[in-house]
């Protein structure tokens, strides 16, 4: 721990202090709404992380990571619908099994040497019969969905996660906080080092006797579960869950927007990267609406037009290139 | 002195062609041996088959008294088996360092003893001082290095280099020549090099096989070897002698 925070930069440890600071205390000055956007963006800061430890260190594409949050999301909901579980028992079970499907998918695709786009296909596979087997299913809700109820006298109920915006807010900033604290850990470890290995070269990583299969199947396990306790926080937020959103491809998409914008296998750039996406989407929405543009498909299109200016502009990310503008560069011994 | 690396009878075919026939030598402990033999002889077949790249399809292959083919690459690695790739693959996005803490990493579980460690093979293959580089920056002859670096980082018994020399000049050669006799000398380290650079297996070499279509037609101290007949017309040529 005092390793990592002795890596960064003074001046970077000035800023990410202050960082923190501002977003702890960001609530007094904001509203509702804004508030609701940053739960947003802890979230896909999370999640982003998530699914960037598996991507962006060990070099294994995942399309279908709404699995894993639809997953977390439906275990932990049903326990409370049903039994009157708390999520904070639940979202074990939650994380249990999607590391469970996780570990599926991962066996299926490393032991059987599916690799790069296939093995994004098998991801998506997954998440499909997944979404085909919650339509069906009468527990779950089926195709019409899951709904807790809001119980307005229930809502100081914090440690089950009913609650207002604000509970949401600084989970979602421990989560988000959290899920950096533990890739940069991870980064600099042992694992770490081998997740590197095998995302730059396979064959090589196997010649220095890098368990290549043992790598990805920690990658695998870690970046599922991370994906499921989002999935519980924004199940918890929402109230509500349709296997057609859910386990949707678009899902899996809005998850790993974030780290490519920002900077894949960095530790900042999920979060700079859900800091620019959630606010350009929620930007557009307002400006859509302020202009009286209501032809459909308006937003995504100048969503989609962002995104690949962005791209082709910092296509190593945001992050690179504003740690750079930053000046925190570190400088090797 | 014992065998390091027995391989015994070992044949491998590619659809009908066979590229090692029922190929039988020994690799003593401590020796610098050297596989040589015209392109397609099957050297590098044979060299993939004692670091798993895939088996033999008859025949077998010890290591210590214990038998490893059929083992995939981690495995032989972790017996004791360092291999170099005939065409570089450093981690490119990596610094030197962090290249050949990978390859500590193997018997040490925490980085700052790998690093610690990696920066002792550094040392001893002149990469010291460009550790912070990124891989991908390097010349080749500094990529060839690294190489080695970060097999030896493993910390093998027994060394495989496949052509570190191809591509080298002169005095780079004999750089890195400089470099294995020293650790042969000072650790103990047993090499099997295949190599074309008929200057460096003169220097290294203790022992030399020739292979040609698969088996092998000479072996022995080079000085023997470069007096076989058979050697001089299939491979050397006759003015190799001369």
């Amino acid at each position: 721990m005092r390793d990592m925070w002795s890596a960064i930069p003074v001046r970077g440890r000035v800023m990410l202090l202050a960082l923190i600071a501002l977003l702890l205390a960001a609530p007094l000055a904001l509203d509702r709404y804004f508030i609701s956007v940053f739960v947003l963006i802890f979230y896909f800061a999370f999640v982003g992380q998530a699914w960037n430890i598996m991507m962006g260190f060990a070099g294994q594409l995942s399309l279908g990571h709404a699995l894993y949050a639809g997953v977390g999301g439906y275990v932990a909901a049903l326990l409370w619908f049903y039994f009157g579980i708390g999520p904070w028992v639940g979202v074990f079970a939650g994380v249990a099994i999607a590391a469970v499907f996780g570990a599926m998918i991962g066996w299926l695709g490393f032991r059987f040497g599916i690799e790069g786009v296939y093995f994004a296909l098998l991801t998506i596979a997954f998440a499909e019969f997944t979404r085909i087997a919650f339509d069906n299913m009468a527990f779950t809700g089926g195709a019409g969905g899951l709904f807790l109820l809001y119980d307005p006298h229930r809502t100081h109920e914090w440690w089950n996660l009913r609650g207002g915006p604000l509970l949401f807010y600084y989970l979602g900033f421990a989560l988000a906080a959290s899920a950096a604290v533990l890739t940069a850990w991870l980064a600099r470890s042992r694992i770490g080092y081998q997740w590197i290995a095998v995302r730059e070269d396979q064959e090589a990583a196997l010649s220095l006797g890098v368990d290549v299969f043992r790598a990805k199947m920690i990658a695998v396990l870690i970046s599922s579960s991370m994906t499921a306790v989002g999935g519980v926080l924004l199940t918890f937020y929402y109230n509500n869950l349709f296997p057609g959103q859910a386990f949707d491809i678009g899902r899996s998409i809005e998850i790993i927007l974030a780290p490519i914008i920002g900077g894949l296998g960095t530790i900042f750039g999920p979060i700079v990267g859900a800091f620019i996406l959630t606010p350009l989407g929620e930007g557009l929405i307002a400006l859509t609406a302020k202009f009286g543009i209501d032809v459909p498909g308006t937003k995504a299109v100048f969503y989609g037009l962002t995104l690949m200016v962005i791209i082709s502009l910092r296509p190593d990310g945001v992050w690179p290139w504003l740690k750079r503008l930053l000046g925190l560069t570190e400088t090797k011994s | 002195m014992s065998a390091l690396l027995t391989i015994d009878a070992v044949s491998k075919r590619f659809r009908g062609l066979v590229a090692v026939d029922r190929l039988r030598f020994d690799v003593p402990e401590g020796d610098i041996f050297a596989v040589i033999g015209p392109n397609g002889a099957g050297k590098t077949t044979l060299f993939n088959m004692i670091a798993g790249v895939f088996a033999p399809d008859s025949g077998s292959i010890a290591f210590a008294g214990e038998r490893i083919d059929g083992l995939p690459p981690d495995r032989i690695c972790r017996r004791g088996i360092g291999r170099t790739f005939q065409i570089v693959r450093p981690f490119p996005a990596l610094s030197v360092e962090d290249n050949v803490i990978v390859g500590a990493l193997l018997h040490r579980h925490r980085v700052d003893a790998a690093r610690a460690h990696s920066h002792e093979v550094l040392r001893r293959l002149d990469l010291y001082d460009k550790r912070a580089q990124r891989a991908s920056s390097l010349t080749l002859p500094d990529r060839k290095r690294l190489e080695v670096a970060r097999a030896l980082a493993t910390d093998p018994k027994l060394l495989l280099l496949d052509e570190v020399m191809a591509g080298l000049r002169p005095t780079e050669t004999d750089r890195i020549v400089a470099i294995l006799q020293e650790l042969n000398r000072e650790t103990g380290l047993t090499i099997l090099l295949i190599e074309h650079v008929m200057r460096a297996v003169m220097a290294l070499a203790s022992r030399i096989l020739v292979l040609h279509h698969g088996a092998a037609i000479a072996q022995g101290t080079p000085e023997q070897v470069v007096r076989d007949r058979a050697v001089i017309d299939s491979y050397l040529g006759a003015e190799a002698v001369s």
